[in-house]
């Protein structure tokens, strides 16, 4: 599966979609479900949380090991997804569709630093 | 640079994510390690592992060696192919290895270690055959591969797929192996079920492996084979012990026989004044979260550490395998720390599952 090219990555495999009012929603890639395998578990972060850039604010735990997830960006947890802490294995069904919080930038302009989806392939080598 | 097993090019062919074990390039999954997991407590899976040793021990000195070495007694294996699950310990009664030895005749074993600690347990070997002055030769033997075949189905589709197999192999019992021209085929395993190890010459590795696939064998990665013997509650080196822990203190009590009080071994001495300090139970998660090796456990006793946790593929349960003060009980409500966070579980009496069953 490649990696969509309107969307935004980091280094540390997460996918960052812009949405139309600013807000960002935000998973794992493809490549990181695929190096996790199984997964069976998700911890992620409560609304109303005001998380840094880089901040490891959520877990996800395949059957082999425990990975942190982190905030692409600084700002505000806005939800996240029931669905996905309820079917863990919807990450590995599809990292694209299986997004896991939402997320209100503290400064837009933040998201532009990001990884485009070429940029981001380059860092898997 | 890893070591790579004969059946390398066959895992990189089939799609297997390869990672690096104890200096070797293992497949740890195909596809989905809970559908293997799954494959082997119902059906039949098989598993590379051909990074594990197979030593050779004869000569007239070998028997008396043996029962000078390990922990277990080779005294008590009298029929040929009959195996005896060992731990090999220092001075300090510490477990410098977990191995399975065959006996073949009183002058001749066939022994397989962990490939983490063979080159430990071959210079240990000689070192103690060199000053015991027991007449015995110990032969490497490299030249060999090994796969793994397990599951309820596991010794039917075997025998279909190595046409022959079948009278040599029919009449073992458990625990119990014998030759079958080139193969040495023995009814053991490391996941509570069924079926073969299989022992073969490293240029009948790939053939074989293919005529299992044909079989209907599904190939499983090292993922699986360690959900597997957790479920069964088989310890794992390195995990569940190491030299710093007596076999006493890490559930394998059972493995170590003072019977014969006329008979010494390494660590023996160490055994006998230390004693048990610790006990091996299950735990339960009953929290959400999925528990891990060495994390910090709070009983009503004291505190322990789990030694090896994971997902129960078969529970559909975080489970675990914990070192715990003596006064803890089964049913017992205990608290894991995980990352930070006490949550709940509950001790059990290991196995979780084996022979396609849960059994909590």
């Amino acid at each position: 599966m490649s990696n969509p090219t309107d969307l935004r990555y980091t280094a540390s495999h997460e996918w960052v979609r812009v949405e139309a009012d600013g807000t960002l929603t935000i998973g794992i890639t493809n490549h990181a479900q695929e190096a996790l395998g199984d997964v069976v578990f998700l911890e992620l972060p409560e609304a109303g949380r005001v998380v840094a850039k880089e901040e490891a604010i959520a877990v996800i735990e395949s059957v082999k090991a425990a990975s942190d997830i982190y905030a692409p960006v600084a700002g505000e947890i806005i939800a996240s997804n029931d669905a996905a802490v309820d079917a863990p294995e919807s990450v590995n069904a599809d990292a694209y569709a299986a997004w896991l919080f939402k997320l209100k930038p503290a400064n837009a302009a933040d998201v532009d630093a990001l990884l485009d989806a070429a940029g981001y392939e380059a860092t898997l080598g | 640079m890893a070591q790579q097993t004969p059946l390398f090019d066959t895992h990189v062919a089939a799609g297997a994510r390869m990672v690096d074990f104890a200096g070797w390039d293992m497949p740890v999954n195909y596809g989905s390690q809970i559908e293997e997991h799954h494959a082997v407590r119902r059906d039949a899976g098989m598993f590379d592992v051909s990074h594990m040793l197979g030593l050779d021990l004869e000569g007239a000195g070998a028997k008396a060696f043996l029962r000078g070495l390990v922990a277990n007694d080779v005294a008590k294996l009298s029929e040929p192919g009959k195996a005896l699950y060992s731990c090999m310990l220092n001075e300090q009664g510490g477990v410098i290895d977990d191995l399975i030895i065959y006996y073949l005749s009183d002058t001749s074993y066939r022994i397989v270690v962990n490939a983490g600690t063979a080159d430990k347990d071959v210079a240990w070997m000689q070192a103690r055959l060199a000053a015991s002055g027991l007449s015995a030769t110990l032969a490497v033997r490299r030249d060999l591969a090994m796969i793994a075949v397990q599951g309820p189905n596991a010794r039917s589709k075997t025998w279909a797929a190595l046409p022959g197999s079948e009278a040599a192999s029919a009449g073992l019992k458990v625990f119990q192996a014998a030759a079958w021209g080139d193969f040495f085929i023995a009814r053991t395993g490391y996941t509570g079920e069924d079926g073969f190890e299989l022992t073969l010459p490293v240029d009948q590795a790939a053939s074989t492996w293919a005529a299992l696939v044909a079989a209907g064998v599904k190939p499983c990665g090292l993922g699986a084979r360690d959900t597997l013997r957790l479920e069964a509650g088989m310890a794992l080196y390195g995990n569940d012990m190491d030299e710093n822990v007596s076999p006493l203190d890490a559930g394998l009590a059972w493995t170590v026989d003072f019977k014969d009080a006329s008979r010494d071994f390494v660590g023996k001495a160490a055994l006998v004044t230390n004693g048990a300090s610790k006990q091996v139970l299950g735990l339960i998660l009953e929290d959400k979260g999925i528990l891990r090796s060495h994390q910090q456990v709070f009983t009503a006793t004291g505190e322990g550490e789990t030694t090896s946790g994971t997902f129960s593929p078969t529970l559909e349960k975080s489970i675990a395998l914990a070192r715990l003060p003596l006064g803890v009980a089964v049913g017992d409500a205990v608290e894991v720390d995980i990352r930070g966070k006490r949550l709940k579980a509950r001790v059990v009496k290991p196995p979780f599952a084996r022979n396609g069953k849960a059994m909590i």
